[in-house]
């Protein structure tokens, strides 16, 4: 298939380097500021060029970034910032699309968090179609397993959506250190950014969870932010983690969907149970009406992780 | 750090108040749930929930209620007897069942908003039984501390106590972290 791919961050520029493996051609490539469309919209782009000259001048091309949406692609990849409320301009380039009868895949989270059932709705007058497997735990196949198993048959789904929130209360379990030194640690890593709200206050783990919870219902009723109880990981101390562990128990930034709720917040869960996943690791666990429980484990976050996942639903709408 | 272990608050006399269950069989008439739940208020029982099952009539006629209360163990035989005084028909009576455990960490000035306050509001709001208490204060027990508790409750009442946890937590800016609750099949 031919890509447009919207945002060159960690995410979109791994799905420019892997599309070729995968038997697919990038026709262009925006980020923020510039744009590389190949010849006449539709012949492919060498990817190792465009990547190497958003390395060293931090623009992928001398276009113009809306053009990439007029390009001659069979699925936009929309790879820019979560962005919260109207979802723009993720939304935008959505409708764009669609409105062109061309499939989208999204790894941007807040189009599918936010405005569902508008999604859905520009779907519905579109020959194209919408995935965004990419936007919930990484690499792990979260929302494809619901669609096969039939989301009516899901009871809920819970999990680790959020590696940052989960390092840091790994670490402070294991080490015995407080919140704000392990945070610093994990800045220093690389694992949490210099703004760490959106992951230690459980914003992003939410979003997740509204996705999920849209699944599960069908986007009726339709979940939003503003739907999910969200309380981060802020307010736990070391010494919360450490009567957690006396007990053979330890505290886990845990997502939960349902039909009718989204809650995030610290949970107690057991040391050594399936929740407990350490480091950046995620989980995804999902309880069936007639196969009982199913726990997904894997890598929630990183470019060619999360690439694989926006690649393998490029797959799905072949 | 402290660290220690507090049984739950036992009344002046020694004993511990227990939540009971009263089942009984009313009469179809006027005022005789008013009647029921008079000889238990009169002996120092605090009503904790009724369950009137209007409409479903047992075998002789009679309406079933389910009655909980809380009070100390030698008033509740006291309160079974007034009932029978009274002329109701006591078919059950006994010490509630407290299948379920839970655990839960409260966090913030756990010590300076009244520890035993807080236990004794969740022990009375939601019918359940603080078996153990254990704490850490890092920091002393005027800075940021953190609670853990084991709550005994009935199996049907786990989210009523922890939505109990969570109003009284609010009321005095304590945050908790709540147990993840299986529910399926692990």
């Amino acid at each position: 298939m031919r890509l447009a791919v919207l945002g060159a961050g960690a995410v979109g520029r791994s799905v420019v380097e892997l599309a070729g493996e995968y038997g697919h051609e990038v026709v262009a490539v925006a980020d923020s500021s510039s744009a590389a469309i190949g010849a006449n919209g539709a012949e492919p782009l060498d990817a190792d060029t465009v990547l190497q000259r958003k390395e060293a001048e931090g623009v992928v091309g001398d276009a113009d970034p809306d053009d990439a949406l007029t390009a001659e692609y069979d699925a936009l990849i929309e790879a820019t910032p979560t962005t919260l409320g109207d979802a723009e301009p993720g939304f935008d380039h959505c409708e764009t699309a669609l409105q062109r009868d061309r499939d989208v895949v999204l790894a941007n989270k807040g189009p599918v968090a936010e405005r569902y059932a508008d999604l859905r709705a520009l779907e519905a007058n579109s020959a194209g179609t919408v995935r965004f497997e990419a936007t919930v735990g990484g690499a792990i196949p979260a929302i494809c397993t619901i669609e096969d198993y039939g989301a009516d048959t899901v009871e809920a789904v819970r999990g680790v959506l959020n590696g940052t929130a989960n390092f840091v209360l790994t670490r402070m379990a294991a080490e015995g250190l407080g919140y704000e030194h392990v945070l610093a640690e994990a800045q220093d890593l690389g694992v949490a950014e210099a703004d760490p709200s959106f992951d230690v206050d459980g914003t992003d783990a939410a979003l997740k969870c509204v996705i999920l919870a849209n699944v599960l219902t069908g986007g009726e009723p339709e979940f939003s932010l503003d739907d999910a109880e969200v309380e981060g990981i802020r307010n736990v101390p070391g010494s919360a983690l450490e009567l957690a562990t006396e007990e053979g128990q330890t505290v886990r930034l845990i997502g939960e969907a349902t039909r009718d709720t989204v809650r995030v917040g610290p949970r107690l869960v057991p040391e050594n149970g399936p929740l407990a996943v350490t480091g950046t690791r995620n989980i995804v666990q999902l309880d069936t009406g007639h196969a009982g429980r199913l726990n997904i484990s894997g890598r929630g976050a990183g470019g060619p992780e999360t690439a694989t996942a926006v690649l393998a639903d490029v797959g799905r709408l072949e | 750090m402290t660290e220690e272990s507090i049984e739950p608050e036992a009344t002046p006399d020694g004993g511990q108040t227990g939540a009971y269950t009263v089942r009984l069989e009313l009469a179809d008439e006027p005022g005789e749930l008013l009647d029921a739940l008079q000889p238990i208020a009169d002996n120092g029982g605090n009503l904790l929930s009724i369950f009137h099952e209007r409409g479903n009539l047992t075998p002789r006629g009679r309406i079933p209620v389910e009655v909980d209360l809380e009070c100390h163990p030698d008033q509740f035989e006291t309160i079974v007897d007034a009932l029978r005084e009274a002329g109701m028909n006591v078919v059950q009576a006994g010490r509630e069942e407290y299948g379920e455990e839970l655990t839960v960490l409260l966090v913030g000035h756990v010590i300076d908003t009244d520890l035993s306050n807080t236990l004794e509001r969740i022990q009375t709001q939601s019918a359940a039984s603080v078996t153990d208490l254990a704490l850490s204060a890092p920091e002393g027990t005027e800075d940021v501390s953190s609670a853990r508790l084991r709550i005994a409750t009935a199996a049907d009442r786990t989210d009523d106590v922890l939505a109990d946890v969570r109003e009284v937590a609010t009321e005095k800016d304590l945050h908790v972290i709540e147990p993840q609750l299986d529910r399926g099949d692990a």
